[in-house]
């Protein structure tokens, strides 16, 4: 049965990564990189890692998948052809890509590991499960656990950063920026220090108010 | 299934990712390709958790998870970025790093 399933499981592993390669629209590619997640996920569920795989469903081909659909759609899959200059590259790629391969192979066959021919290491109750992850991150790995917290705070600011738009500063010139300085905190009538008053709706009412006062329209 | 089945695998998955950097010209798929390197990765180091009977490889497997995830929102920033400026979503033509 396992090797029924590894069969499916790598074949379509392998079948998404050439369909990535492969297909002419970004889209087509998103959906076979998709494909190649999920079968992936079951070689990780037949290798005993549950919460890895889990892992690699909700975030891999959840989130980070609809993420790039978003930004597909939005860039506009265009239909290009996969290489139209330099017949060398095009050759020499599929060359390169062998050569790694035979080399990732010798590396591995003459790494001399023992257990490469076998099935791992006897099963033990608990392996891979979310106690045992959970229990490595706050142990033995919580200096990686806490640097991969900043680090995606940082990715999310970033990337926020990067994709604002900035039609402020390239199309109508530093100069109609208004600018504050420290003069202009001690010449402004203190405020209240209210959400309303940020938004400038205190000011509208002030407006309003003097408008009646001085007698309508 | 021996461990060496699923090594092959990802040692397989990754010279298509490898080549596919090489071969593609969109920027969007060239990150595309390298998911698949870095989950071919992912695969190797889960065969070898499971090869060692510890759960250290697993630990890896998710933190390169973490920083493929952040390297992906970096990277479609920038490629939005330079979606919104105008310029050719080509890796061919970008050549300049000059604004």
């Amino acid at each position: 049965m396992a090797e029924v399933v590894f069969f499916v499981a790598s074949l379509g592993a392998i079948g998404g990564a050439v369909g990535v390669v492969a297909l002419r629209n970004p889209f087509y590619s998103v959906l076979a990189l998709v494909g190649h997640l999920l079968s992936l996920a079951a070689l990780f569920l037949l290798l005993r890692a549950e919460f890895v795989a889990a892992a690699q469903v909700v975030v891999y081909a959840g989130a980070v998948m609809v993420l790039y659909v978003f930004v597909v759609a939005y860039i506009g899959g265009a239909d290009r052809p996969v290489r139209t200059t330099g017949p060398g590259l095009g050759l020499a790629a599929p060359l390169f890509a062998g050569a790694l391969f035979v080399e990732l192979c010798l590396a591995m066959l003459g790494s001399g590991l023992k257990a490469i021919d076998a099935q791992g290491a006897p099963y033990e109750a608990g392996f891979g499960s979310p106690g045992q992850i959970g229990e490595l991150f706050l142990t033995r790995f919580l200096l990686p656990f806490e640097v991969a917290s900043y680090l995606l705070l940082i990715a999310a600011v970033g990337a926020v950063i990067l994709a604002r738009r900035r039609r402020g500063l390239e199309e109508e010139g530093l100069e109609d920026v208004p600018t504050v300085t420290v003069a202009d905190l001690f010449r402004l009538e203190p405020g209240v220090g209210t959400q309303a008053e940020s938004g400038g709706m205190l000011q509208d009412r002030r407006e309003r108010d003097e408008r009646e006062r001085k007698g309508g329209w | 299934m021996d461990i060496g089945w699923y090594l092959a695998v990802s040692a397989l998955v990754f010279c298509t990712g490898a080549g596919g950097v090489l071969v593609r010209r969109n920027p969007l798929v060239i990150l595309l390709c390298l998911e698949l390197m870095l989950n071919a990765a992912n695969l190797a180091l889960v065969a070898f958790a499971r090869m060692h009977g510890s759960g250290d490889g697993q630990i890896f497997a998710l933190i390169v998870m973490v920083v493929a995830a952040c390297e992906v929102t970096i990277g479609l920033g920038v490629i939005v970025a330079i979606h919104r400026r105008r310029l050719p979503v080509d890796v061919d033509e970008l050549r300049e790093l000059r604004g």
